[in-house]
């Protein structure tokens, strides 16, 4: 056990991570040269093309110095808020962690965050100045900034580049000295923390684990405490660049175990293993509950392909456990899913996947937060669908989420931030200075405001110098108004919203103007009204169609004149009849793209 | 009997609009005839004799010279068998039609001329970068009667943002007083990658509107009929008689085989093909160097948009035998369709699917509804 070390990787995001994880992944020769592409540890095809980590890697390396083998387990984290949960649970797993700081853009939101999740678990902090190879590092003002934050000596900041290799052998080092070794008892029952399942369609799902007392023996009967479930282990081992089995996994370390679970909602991330035959008496404390921040509707394109899509939804949530859904319906398109999700990442990963895994084509309706309505009749209703909302008649009024926001920026841009943050009915509670140019904000908002599109316009705002990161507070009372759309006099309810009342007209007129933009122009003249309750507060018109041909002089050339007809077939296709008119199926999210 | 076309790629300028291909360098001319005469000798066995029909288009195949012109047809002659009266047609660009020009050309095989007139206002030929003049225009129609072609179909573009209602209109009257036999008339599209596209988006030139190219469609539709031309295809009209025979294989689901950069082939059946369109690698390709064409099959699904897109737009219309080959009731399965769609777009028939002048402005809408 004094050999082994657990550690993870944290930072804001695109500081570096993974990147630094391939260079450590060489130097210990885990990988060869031929199998080293860039981040190799983002094996997911989504994690390739976006350029970011979506799930935690978990990966064993060995270390040879001093005459002596260490068995490093290393787990990538990825930096986008969407996950911030998979950070929460690496941690749980490790010893120390490596902070990696970009040293062009210094301390960032989920620099801050990550490192306190890390301190709260005692976790030792080896601060890395990364991409020191970048002409724009500022590595002195940003050691300072280090200092700052977390009280270390300055001569603790290791400089290093993923980029050149600088500081990959130092930073071995310092995981040896600087990190302990696990502690735990070998001849203690067997009690080992599950931090991460993933699905294999071949093998089913494989949990992912620590163990801290006891040892885990292929064979073995093992009980999941929370679930209650006992399985076989048919295989342990550790985490390789692939899964290597081992006859037992002990005390201190980081593995695997595969016993023919089929569903990943069999296994609970944060649940503990023991053996059926000499149980340990406690569970280990878990992890609170992942809970969904938006929802949507997801509607099959053709409603012909509910069950289909109920398949595939299944299928998804196998290998994604922090997927929720449950049937619903919509007068405008159908049958389909209410889907909760962690964040409009999340959504846009899940839509793409079912586009892309289960040749699933859909329609995902206007997002939104959950909230609790309250009748006068005192019931207490959870919304998380603005038709669902009671009439307003019978309403006594609604409640919805906030948050914290924590949002970091260079000074010059304080006043644009700002000036954003209060039209999203932000209220300031908090400003200070990090270092002369930097500041840090803190407000408490509505989730709502900040879901959509808040984090694209403060980069906007301050040319990309802004990081910003959340946390849930309690629900509060607002008065919140649904915003009905009437596409050729017809309610259309995938498209109604809850609204603050000060910004429904403003909300209104621009959803009518986008949705003319995105619906294209059909037969008959099509009106497009926004109304709260029997109100109209703003129409646009969408003219008749009166002109679609090719009548240009294209010769024997055949061919093209088909090929654009089959692609305008296959738009067709995409869109959605809702009554007379035809909707395609990027109208549906016309909210997120008002301006 | 098969119908052949030669594609001439190379012009003087470049007009804003134009994306067919062409070259404004005749550096390689010599070089492409001469691939284009080999092109000739190895496709003649997809050549089924007779020969009804001639094309060469462009480009500007008014730009050759004499020898270059009897090169070819002595070539396709030489080659093949053409009918007595087989249609022959050249483009001409109005500026080439000089008094030695049109007697070179009445020394050659060809009996048609197709002249790219665009517009009688200097305004309009400007913004489209045509390089002739209003006054070439006329002079080039005058010329070519003058010197025994009767056979003569003109160009004409309409929605061009300086075209006046009365100037449309004036441009139909000159060409009915002209007693032009046969009128193309295409709207002003503006294509991407092409300079006019550019102009446009950078607001150096005003765009087509939708509400003009409408209206003048309209106008022509109806002013060229009650003069009596048939408007036989959406963009053409034609006295008794003066059809283009050679378009309309196109139209037709006829065999033709196209000779030269980016020409395109049909086997009437279900294969197409076209040739690169880029004169070194056409050049190259035919020496052997390289890959010159692509090979198209046609599905089922393929043939059967193909025969509605192209059949809705000519005066023929779709009919209940030619439709019912396809699969049984499927004639009626696109009355049915119809019957969904505005009635002002069909000329009622119980056997044919005809579009009135306000549905062929609808036509590739109407396509796809039919097919749904
Ligand atoms: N110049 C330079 N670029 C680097 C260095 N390390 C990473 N990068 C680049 O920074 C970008 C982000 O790198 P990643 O390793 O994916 O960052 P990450 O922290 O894992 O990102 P997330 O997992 O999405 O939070 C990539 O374009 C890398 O090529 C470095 O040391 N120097
Ligand atoms: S002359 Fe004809 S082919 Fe040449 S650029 Fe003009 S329109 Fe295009
Ligand atoms: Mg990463």
């Amino acid at each position: 056990m004094k050999n082994i070390r657990n550690f993870c990787i944290i930072a804001h995001i695109d500081h570096g991570k993974s990147t630094l994880a391939d260079r450590l992944l060489q130097h210990t020769k885990t990988i060869s040269d031929r199998d080293l592409k860039a981040q190799v540890l983002d094996d997911m095809d989504l994690e390739r093309e976006r350029g970011i980590t979506i799930k935690s890697k978990a990966i064993q390396m060995e270390y040879h110095t001093q005459g002596e083998t260490y068995f490093l387990n290393l787990i990538d984290t990825p930096g986008h808020v969407d996950f911030s949960y998979e950070v929460s649970r690496s941690i749980a797993a490790c010893e120390g962690a490596l902070l990696i700081v970009d040293a062009s853009q210094g301390i960032q939101a989920q620099t801050i965050s990550n490192l306190y999740l890390a301190i709260e678990n005692d976790l030792e902090i080896i601060p890395i100045l990364n991409k020191m190879d970048l002409p724009s590092a500022m590595p002195e003002e940003v050691k300072d900034q280090i200092v700052d934050l977390i009280g270390c000596k300055r001569e603790d900041i290791i400089p290093a580049s993923g980029k050149t290799g600088m500081g990959i052998e130092e930073i071995l080092q310092a995981i040896i000295h600087r990190v302990s070794s696990p502690q735990g008892d070998e001849s203690a029952p067997l009690q080992a923390l599950i931090f991460d399942s993933v699905f294999n369609p071949f093998r089913g799902v494989i949990a992912y684990y620590r163990v801290l007392n006891g040892v885990i023996r292929k064979g073995d009967k093992v009980k999941f405490m929370a679930t209650n479930s006992t399985y076989d282990a048919d295989e342990v081992g550790v985490l390789k660049l692939e899964l290597s089995p081992r006859n037992e996994i002990k005390a201190g370390d980081v593995g695997y175990i595969v016993s023919g679970i089929k569903s990943a909602r069999e296994v609970k991330v944060g649940d503990t293993i023991t053996h059926v035959s000499r149980p340990c008496s406690d569970a280990i404390k878990g992890f609170e509950e992942v809970k969904p921040m938006v929802f949507a509707g997801i509607y099959p394109v053709d409603t012909e392909d509910f069950e289909e899509l109920r398949n595939s939804m299944e299928k998804l949530q196998l290998n994604d456990a922090s997927l929720t859904w449950e049937p619903e319906a919509s007068a405008a398109l159908g049958f389909g899913f209410r889907c909760g999700f962690l964040g409009m990442l999340h959504m846009e990963i899940i839509q793409e996947r079912l586009e892309r895994e289960f040749k699933m084509t859909v329609i995902t309706t206007v997002p939104n937060v959950s909230y609790i309505a309250f009748t006068k009749k005192g019931e207490t209703l959870i919304v998380n669908n603005p038709s669902e909302l009671p009439d307003s008649t019978k309403l006594e009024y609604v409640e919805e989420p906030f948050i914290k926001a924590q949002i970091i920026t260079k000074s010059e841009f304080l006043g644009g931030v700002m000036t954003l943050c209060i039209q999203k009915r932000g209220i300031l509670k908090g400003q200070h200075y990090l270092t002369q140019d930097r500041v840090e904000l803190t407000f408490e908002m509505p989730l709502a405001e900040i879901v959509f599109d808040f984090y694209d316009k403060l980069k906007t705002i301050s040319k990309g110098y802004a990081s910003f990161d959340y946390h849930p507070l309690e629900y509060r009372q607002s008065d919140l108004v649904k915003l009905d759309i009437l596409l050729n006099a017809e309610q259309v309810d995938a498209l109604s919203a809850l609204i603050h009342r000060n910004n429904a007209y403003e909300f209104g007129k621009k959803m009518c103007e986008k949705l003319k933009e995105l619906i294209p122009r059909q037969q008959f003249e099509i009106p497009i009204q926004a109304a709260i309750g029997a109100k109209i507060i703003a129409r646009e018109t969408i003219k008749a169609l009166r002109k679609d041909v090719t009548a240009k002089c294209y010769g024997g050339d055949i061919s093209r004149k088909r090929k654009l007809l089959e692609k305008q077939k296959e738009g067709k296709k995409r869109m959605r009849q809702v009554g007379s008119v035809e909707i395609p199926q990027q109208a549906f999210l016309a909210v997120l793209k008002l301006d | 009997m098969s119908a052949l076309y030669l594609h001439i790629p190379f012009c003087r300028r470049a007009c804003y609009y134009c994306d067919f291909h062409f070259s404004t360098s005749q550096q390689t001319r010599q070089d492409v005839l001469r691939a284009m005469l080999q092109e000739l000798i190895m496709r003649s066995h997809e050549i089924t004799s007779p020969i009804q029909s001639i094309y060469l288009g462009g480009g500007t195949p008014s730009l050759l010279e004499y020898n270059e012109l009897m090169m070819i047809f002595d070539q396709i002659f030489l080659l093949q068998n053409v009918l007595q009266d087989a249609e022959i047609t050249i483009e001409v660009n109005p500026d080439d039609l000089n008094r030695d020009k049109l007697k070179q050309v009445r020394n050659s095989p060809v009996n048609r001329f197709s002249i790219g007139v665009q517009s009688f206002h200097d305004d309009d030929l400007k913004y489209m970068h045509r390089i002739h003049s209003a006054r070439d225009a006329e002079y080039a129609i005058k010329g070519a009667q003058d010197n025994g072609f009767d056979n003569i179909s003109v160009d004409l573009i309409y929605g061009i943002p300086t075209l006046t209602h009365e100037g449309w209109i004036n441009n139909i009257q000159k060409l009915i007083s002209f007693d032009v036999p046969h009128i193309s008339a295409y709207a002003l599209t503006v294509e991407q990658h092409t300079p006019l596209f550019h102009l446009i988006k950078r607001k150096k030139l005003n765009a087509p509107l939708d509400a003009s190219i409408i209206r003048q469609f309209n106008n022509i539709a109806q002013i060229l009929p009650s003069a009596g031309y048939e408007h036989y295809e959406i963009s053409n009209f034609a006295k008794t008689g003066f059809r283009s025979r050679h378009n309309s294989s196109y139209w037709q689901g006829k065999a033709y085989v196209g000779i030269g950069p980016s020409a395109h082939s049909f086997d009437g059946k279900n294969t197409r093909r076209w040739n690169v369109s880029n004169n070194i690698r056409y050049i190259k390709g035919l020496q052997g160097e390289s890959e010159w064409f692509e090979t198209e099959y046609l599905s089922k699904e393929n043939k059967l948009l193909e025969w509605v897109m192209t059949s809705l737009r000519c005066a023929e219309g779709i009919r209940r035998e030619s439709a019912d080959k396809f699969g049984p009731g499927q004639f009626d399965k696109f009355i049915n369709n119809a019957t969904q769609m505005s009635s002002h777009w069909f000329n009622a028939d119980a056997d044919v699917l005809r579009l009135t002048p306000s549905g062929m402005l609808m036509c590739d809408y109407i396509t796809l509804q039919l097919l749904n």
